[in-house]
This record gives C-alpha cells, sequence and structure tokens, in this order.
C-alpha cells in the first residue's frame, strides 16, 4: 500500500536530495534513464586510493527514484570500491526500505544502482577490464 | 453546463466481464486508461471465440464452407469499416497491426517514392511518437527534413503559421492528429486539409484518438491518409486500420510481400492483387478483425453523437472537480467542446508516477508519465503528466472516487 512506499524518510529524501550536483572534476560520470517512466539519473563519481571520495548524483524523475540514488550516494560516500562493486538490489532495497515494490516501480528504486554500477564500468574499463566486465555482468539488475 | 446523457452507464457496465473484477484491496476496477485501450464488450470476446470454435479457416482461398464463412465474416468488417468513416469503397480500407503500422506504411510505401533532398513532412508537436519517428526514418533516409508546427499551451495550432507553412513548394506532405492523446485537444484538420489542397499537398490524419469517440467522415474531411486502431474503441489488439484514397492506393507500391497480396507468381515477376489486397500479405489477424467488427456494432447501437455527448459531460464534471483541489495543474483546453475525454494533470510536486501507485490502491487504473509524446512534453516543459482518459462505461461516481484519491494523495505527502 502506498503509506508504506511513501513513509516520510522518502519524502524527505525527495524533497531534500543529498548530495545532489556535479562533480566538476569527476573521474566519471555515468546517466541512464527509464525508458518506461522517463525517471534520469547521471551519477558522477570522484574516486582516490580505491575510496568512494566523493559522489553526486542528478536526476528527475519520481520519489522512489530520486529518494533511492539520495539514499545510494550516502551509503556508497567514502567507502571502497570494493564493497561497493558488491552492492546488490536487496541492499538498495532494505536501505530504502522497499522490500515489496511491484515489478513496474522496482526499476525507479534500482535506476541509481544501476547507473553506479555503469559508472564503476567506465572508471575500471581502461584500468582493470576484468573487474569492469565483472561489474557489467552484475549491472543487470532488472 | 451541459445536460443530461442518453448513455446507460449501469447498463453498459454490465456488458464488460472486466469491469466486475476486484483490485488489491478489494477494491472495484475504475479504468481511466482508454486514451491507451480501452476494455472489450462480452460481444467482442464472443464474436472471437465463435470464430476460432465454429468457423476458424484461412480466408479468400480455399472453396471450402469454414473459409466461405470467414471469408465473408473478414469482409463485412471491412464494409462496416469502411461506412464508419464513410470511405466510397472497402477498396480504401487496409487492416494492418495497429494505427503505427498504418502510418509506418505510408512512410515506406508513399513517402519514400516522394521524399528527395530538399522535400519536407509536416507534423506538430502534440503528435505521438508513432507520428513522428516514420517521418524521421523516411525523411532521413531521403535527406528530406522533418518539420514542426508549434503549438501553444493548450495544444493548438496557429492556423497563420500553419498558412505560411503549407505554402512551401518543397512541402510533400501534412500528418497531423486529430485529437492529442495528452491534451485531448482537437485540431481542426478539415480546414488544415483544404489548405493543404489548395497546394496540392496530401494529409495524413492519426485518428487513433478520435475516430472511437466522434463521428468521423473522410469524405467530409477529404483527408487522404487516415489511420486508427481497433482496441482504443471497444476492439481487440492487433488490428489496426488505413484509409487511403483509392487513387493514390493504386499508385503506390505494396508494403510486404507474400501470400494474398499477389495476383500471379512467376519466377521472375509477380501481379500484385487489387485493392485492398495489395497491401495485406500473409494470413491476417482473422479472428481480431472478427471481433473488431462486433466492436463497431456496439458503438453503432449506442451512437456516436451520444458516446461524443456523454464524453463530454463526463469531462467537464472531471475537470470541475479536480479544479477544486488545491496545487492541480490540469493542461489542455478549458473549452468543453475543443476537447475530448482525456485529462493530463500534475499535483503538487508529486511526480505521476508516484500518484499513479497511490491511485491504484483505490482500484483507479490511471497513466503516468511522457505518453509516447515527449515532443509536447519538452514543449510543455514537463517530464511527465498523469493522465485521466473516459469511455462509455465511466461514470460520474468513478469521477468522485478520483477526487478522493487526490485529495488523499495531497495528504500523504503533505501538501
Amino acid at each position: 500500500m502506498s503509506e508504506d512506499i511513501y513513509r516520510e524518510i522518502i519524502l524527505d529524501h525527495y524533497r531534500n536530495p543529498r548530495n545532489k550536483g556535479r562533480i566538476s572534476d569527476a573521474d566519471v560520470s555515468f546517466h541512464d534513464s527509464n525508458p518506461l517512466c522517463g525517471d534520469e539519473i547521471d551519477i558522477h563519481l570522484k574516486v582516490e586510493d580505491n575510496i568512494v571520495k566523493d559522489i553526486k548524483f542528478e536526476g528527475r524523475g519520481c520519489a522512489i527514484s530520486q529518494a533511492s540514488a539520495s539514499m545510494l550516494t550516502e551509503m556508497v560516500m567514502n567507502k571502497p570500491l570494493a564493497s561497493v562493486k558488491e552492492l546488490g538490489k536487496d541492499d538498495v532495497l532494505e536501505n530504502i526500505g522497499l522490500v515489496n515494490l511491484g515489478p513496474a516501480r522496482i526499476k525507479c528504486a534500482l535506476l541509481s544502482l544501476k547507473v553506479l554500477k555503469m559508472s564503476m564500468v567506465e572508471y575500471y574499463a581502461s584500468k582493470d577490464p576484468e573487474s569492469a566486465q565483472e561489474i557489467r555482468e552484475g549491472s543487470r539488475l532488472y | 453546463m451541459l445536460q443530461s446523457s442518453t448513455i446507460d452507464v449501469d447498463k453498459i457496465r454490465q456488458d464488460f466481464p472486466i469491469l466486475q473484477r476486484r483490485i488489491k484491496g478489494g477494491h472495484k476496477l475504475i479504468y481511466l486508461d482508454n486514451a491507451a485501450t480501452t476494455q472489450k464488450p462480452r460481444t467482442v470476446i464472443d464474436s472471437i471465440s465463435n470464430y476460432y470454435m465454429n468457423y476458424n479457416s484461412n480466408i479468400h482461398r480455399a472453396v471450402h464452407q469454414l473459409a466461405e464463412e470467414a471469408t465473408f465474416a473478414y469482409e463485412e468488417v471491412r464494409r462496416k469499416v469502411a461506412k464508419l468513416v464513410n470511405a466510397r469503397s472497402t477498396d480504401e480500407i487496409i487492416f494492418t497491426r495497429n494505427a503505427t503500422e498504418s502510418i509506418n506504411l505510408i512512410a515506406r510505401c508513399w513517402a519514400r517514392q516522394h521524399l528527395t533532398k530538399s522535400k519536407k513532412v509536416l507534423i506538430t508537436e502534440i503528435e505521438h511518437h508513432s507520428n513522428i519517428v516514420p517521418w524521421q526514418l523516411v525523411t532521413g533516409e531521403a535527406g528530406a527534413s522533418l518539420d514542426y508546427l508549434s503549438v501553444g499551451d493548450e495544444g493548438r495550432i496557429y492556423m497563420e503559421d500553419y498558412a505560411q507553412k503549407v505554402h512551401d513548394p518543397n512541402l510533400k506532405l501534412v500528418s497531423v492528429s486529430q485529437m492529442s492523446n495528452v491534451l485531448g485537444t482537437i485540431l481542426p484538420v478539415k480546414k488544415m486539409t483544404k489548405l493543404a489542397h489548395e497546394m496540392q499537398v496530401p494529409v495524413m490524419i492519426d485518428a487513433a484518438q478520435s475516430v472511437p469517440h466522434m463521428k468521423v467522415d473522410v469524405q467530409d474531411l477529404d483527408c487522404d491518409f487516415m489511420a486508427f486502431s481497433a482496441h482504443k474503441m471497444l476492439g481487440p489488439t492487433g488490428v489496426g486500420i488505413l484509409f487511403a484514397k483509392r487513387e493514390i492506393l493504386e499508385e503506390m507500391p505494396p508494403f510486404m510481400g507474400g501470400g494474398d497480396m499477389i495476383k500471379e507468381v512467376h519466377k521472375e515477376y509477380t501481379l500484385f492483387n487489387d485493392l485492398p489486397y495489395k497491401f495485406e500479405a500473409g494470413t491476417p489477424n482473422i479472428a481480431d478483425v472478427i471481433g473488431f467488427g462486433a466492436a463497431i456494432d456496439y458503438l453503432n447501437d449506442l451512437g456516436f453523437e451520444n458516446i461524443r455527448q456523454h464524453e463530454m459531460l463526463i469531462t467537464e464534471y472531471a475537470l470541475e472537480r479536480m479544479k477544486e483541489i488545491q496545487g492541480i495543474t490540469i493542461y489542455g483546453p478549458h473549452l468543453i467542446n475543443e476537447r475530448g475525454a482525456v485529462i493530463s494533470f500534475n499535483l503538487g510536486d508529486i511526480h505521476p508516477h508516484d500518484l499513479a501507485t497511490i491511485l491504484n490502491d483505490f482500484g483507479i487504473a490511471m497513466r503516468s508519465g511522457h505518453h509516447c509524446a515527449q515532443v509536447l512534453m519538452e514543449r510543455l516543459d514537463v517530464s511527465a503528466t498523469s493522465r485521466v482518459s473516459f469511455y462509455v462505461y465511466n461514470s460520474k461516481d468513478e469521477v468522485n472516487i478520483l477526487i478522493d484519491a487526490l485529495q488523499s494523495a495531497r495528504r500523504l505527502f503533505g501538501l
């Protein structure tokens, strides 16, 4: 039911997104959209010593997609890339407290994770093609 | 304020099995996504199963009784469609898979022959992707260009602007929607056709949103091509209609090659079949065309004037009630006789997809998103809208529940 989805924390992140914006000297940026809904997310990453030194997102779309992106940036800020690589869809859904989303809306919740994974694919593309390939496999979330 | 409706909604609803089902939480289904597709009455469903159970056969070729019955039933629907839009002859009615395929057929077979470098196709900013992308593809191949008529906030074109664009000697085709699937705006296609014809420019009308809801007469409009879909007018999916003037069809090369569209096939050459069969290659969607016939009968029994009257009443009522809601933005014309039964809107900062999720808790099926009209979304400077669209089985009671649901969404989002 909607009351379980649109809790205060989701509406708070929707209206006051954390880490929203660009990083002028980002190491990598990636954009993707949800053709079904038109939700859009850009993720910008700054990496130092294999740690997410900074992450920002830009985007527009529904409360679920935007709150999920905002919460994801908090989740991975200052975390080692190795642990970010391991993030799966259940981690994100649990983190935002939406484990029972139907098939239509789960794509909204997972778009930012998909974009984050693809930005890491870009990041590793030249440095470590094997890791890049591995993350790319893991980016097929839905 | 418009007066009473001659449509008995309670009685009509009994004819639609799906309207008896319940949605999660035990709610009655309130189906307000009719611009996407409509529900099907029992007579349509029955006519399809009757074909499969009693006279399933391929058509046009075999001489056995089943083939005779199936051919008659299929061709009878062509006659019904010709009558529905007042075509001069059944030769002018071609069955396709959907309105999109009908438009693509004209793009592939007619436009490709007439477009060369520097020639133009003119469409409007309100078009559905199905009346944009085929022209992008074909003008791109030919080195021709695609020109847009800009529209005002309510989706209306500027007639002076049109008159100027239509005088361009390079213009080869005008292709325009009769009714916007987002704003409900009804365009003056008859006048537009007249102006185009003064310059010998043919006109294609995307009538997917208009034919289901009002009397449309191809001879009165004098359009050269028209596309619409069965599934938006109580018929099954998988059946589109292309109307085209016979003289133009005769000059056009075939669309797809195969059985049924030929008269004689030899090793080196083929003689194509007569109209309209030349454009219907392979076994067509016999069952669903027959189902579409039952849909036309159903709509004719209600009467298109009554349908339009009912839709105007319910749209007017919905607009009145929706205006009560604080923070709502309603798009499209305010005058009820200039719009169809489609209302696009946004509520505060609630994204349409979130609103659709909330409304679903009330049993309401509503559309949200860009409605396959991203060019129009850019023009309106919105990323998405919510859209309710009505048809013959929708009632004022359903509008009341919609209003309650919208108020509830406001509360949930703290607006």
